[in-house]
């Protein structure tokens, strides 16, 4: 959140040397354990066991299962990421205008589930949704037929929705609070209807977070195994299960790491997208 | 806008608010009932009990995990929060390019996928001849949080006037006494804020641990992987229920203890 723009950078003349090491320690940490490892995705996903160079660990995302995987994965995220910003835009309009500030209380109880474990949360709508479940007891005690919930693309999508909801909720909130009450007015005073107010006003100048929060959707929403695994039973199949399954039980993580490699790009289209209109970081969350 | 028409909207708008509350918090509601029900059905309530959370302190798995999940989350809270602060410092003294290039660095954990970051960080184990373990996840641990202290520090950093420290300096303070005794009290709020954001962020951490840890240890969460996909335990209720208080507590206290200094 850069509420100061114009503020002080610390850069003194004699001593900017010195202060400057201090970044040191990070630089050495952040190169062994994020620069090198990301390097490794690429050296394993781009070799053969022999560690002779291929591309068959990338091409092997054409192969019918694997594009049914990812399919389905960019469906289902997709279709969460829709639901997520059509409940969640009214939800940040209404909080703008309730909240008193950041940190104000109502807008922490929106927050809040956010910050619980995402395995308990999934967990929960487990419960809620299993054959013997929460839902479906409820419909047996209203002598309603019990219905097939979980797992279902529905049951993960559910899934998704509840998990991710929050990280749309946030983005879309903080940059909402920095629109001026008067830019508003002014096009309602120059005879602007709500729905005009809404296209040419309210969206333009919230797209920073709108994008933000997209993109913090569909990135775990896409990658997910976890949901998919407890939600969805053992036979839907997601992009995440099938990585998580090289690497966990078939242990090729030649072809694990050139499925990692595609989703990548997936990531960094997204990223562009971010920079391309979140350009000040004010769509940030955190 | 007419009176009635004010009065619609506002009744709409509470009657949102609380169907998203509803949609929010009803599975938590549920497991922290279940985790009273003395019946192990999930429809029928069998009268109240504390035996599962008696059942769950008991049992020397989660006692374990909870021992492993808090040591991580303080050690990689502690050891990020010294690094991402010393390098939040270095880097708002460094000029636009170095600046932004290792700002691109700190971006890539939190924007790039868990999975993937649990797998390169995997391989790099391997690679590094690292046994996986406790030492492993502690690693992981510490290198996805060190963003969000430097995403703490920084912007207190940016707020700091540089005239007090170098006043400080004219008054015989050397650079680290002026340091300590002028900007540090400036940025600790942020300093403080990224170690709880740390904190927090390891214990409800999940994909890179599951990824990074090797057999024979579990912290919470992947316990409570392998135990869902087993079938689900009402211990796993009562387990959920202690986490979520207490993650709310160091919330609370976090976002709404009364602060000396707030800029």
């Amino acid at each position: 959140m850069n509420r100061e723009r114009k503020a002080f950078s610390l850069t003194g003349q004699g001593l900017s040397l010195g202060k400057k090491l201090l970044a040191g320690p990070y630089l050495v940490w952040m190169t062994g354990f994020i620069i090198i490892p990301l390097v490794l995705i690429v050296y394993y996903g781009l070799t053969d066991k022999n560690g002779a160079f291929t591309l068959a660990n990338i091409t092997a995302i054409a192969t019918p299962e694997h594009v049914k995987a990812l399919g389905l994965s960019l469906v289902l995220s997709f279709i969460s990421t829709v639901i997520c910003l059509v409940l969640a835009y009214p939800l940040a309009m209404i909080l703008r205008r309730r909240g008193v500030g950041q940190k104000s209380f109502i807008v922490f109880l929106f927050i809040l589930p956010m910050w619980m474990n995402f395995l308990l949360r999934t967990l929960a709508w487990q419960t809620l949704l299993e054959k013997n479940g929460v839902i479906n007891g409820i419909l047996g005690l209203l002598h309603l037929p019990a219905q097939n919930l979980i797992n279902t693309p529905g049951a993960i999508i559910f899934g998704m929705v509840y998990n991710f909801l929050p990280f749309m909720v946030l983005p879309v909130y903080n940059v909402l609070c920095k629109i001026d009450d008067n830019t508003v007015n002014a096009a309602r005073d120059l005879g602007a209807s709500p729905f005009q107010t809404l296209v040419y006003i309210w969206l333009p100048l919230s797209l920073p977070g709108i994008v933000s929060g997209i993109t913090m959707v569909f990135v775990p929403a896409l990658t997910t195994f976890v949901i998919s695994n407890l939600l969805g039973g053992s036979k839907i199949l997601l992009i995440g299960n099938v990585i998580e399954q090289e690497f966990m039980k078939g242990s090729n993580w030649h072809q694990g790491s050139g499925l990692s490699l595609v989703l990548m790009g997936f990531i960094l289209i997204s990223m562009a997208l971010i920079a391309k209109y979140d350009k000040n970081g004010e769509g940030s969350a955190f | 806008m007419t009176r009635a028409k004010q009065l619609i909207r506002r009744v709409w708008q509470d009657f949102y608010l609380v169907f998203i509350m509803a949609f929010l918090y009803a599975p938590i509601v549920t497991m922290m009932v279940l985790s009273f029900n003395a019946s192990k059905s999930r429809t029928q309530w069998g009268g109240f009990t504390l035996s599962w959370y008696t059942q769950m302190f008991a049992s020397r798995n989660i006692i374990n995990a909870l021992h492993n999940t808090l040591l991580i989350a303080f050690l990689s809270a502690l050891i990020a929060t010294v690094i991402g602060t010393a390098a939040a410092i270095g880097i708002s003294s460094m000029k636009a390019v170095p600046k932004t290039m290792l700002m691109g660095i700190t971006n890539i954990p939190m924007l790039n996928a868990d999975i993937v970051t649990g797998i390169s960080l995997m391989l790099a184990f391997i690679a590094f001849g690292i046994s996986m373990g406790f030492q492993t996840i502690l690693i992981s641990h510490i290198t996805f949080n060190i963003p969000y202290v430097i995403l703490s520090v920084m912007p207190k950093l940016k707020q700091t006037s540089r005239s007090t420290y170098e006043a400080a300096m004219d008054l015989g303070a050397g650079p680290v006494y002026a340091f300590f005794k002028v900007v540090f009290p400036d940025i600790l709020p942020g300093v403080l804020s990224g170690f709880l954001l740390a904190f927090t962020m390891s214990l409800d951490d999940f994909i890179i641990t599951h990824f990074t840890r090797g057999a024979g240890i579990n912290t919470l969460s992947t316990l409570i992987y392998s135990e869902v996909r087993r079938g689900i335990r009402p211990s796993m209720y009562a387990l959920s229920t202690v986490i979520f208080v207490t993650v709310l507590v160091l919330l609370l206290v976090s976002n709404f203890a009364p602060r000396r200094k707030e800029a």
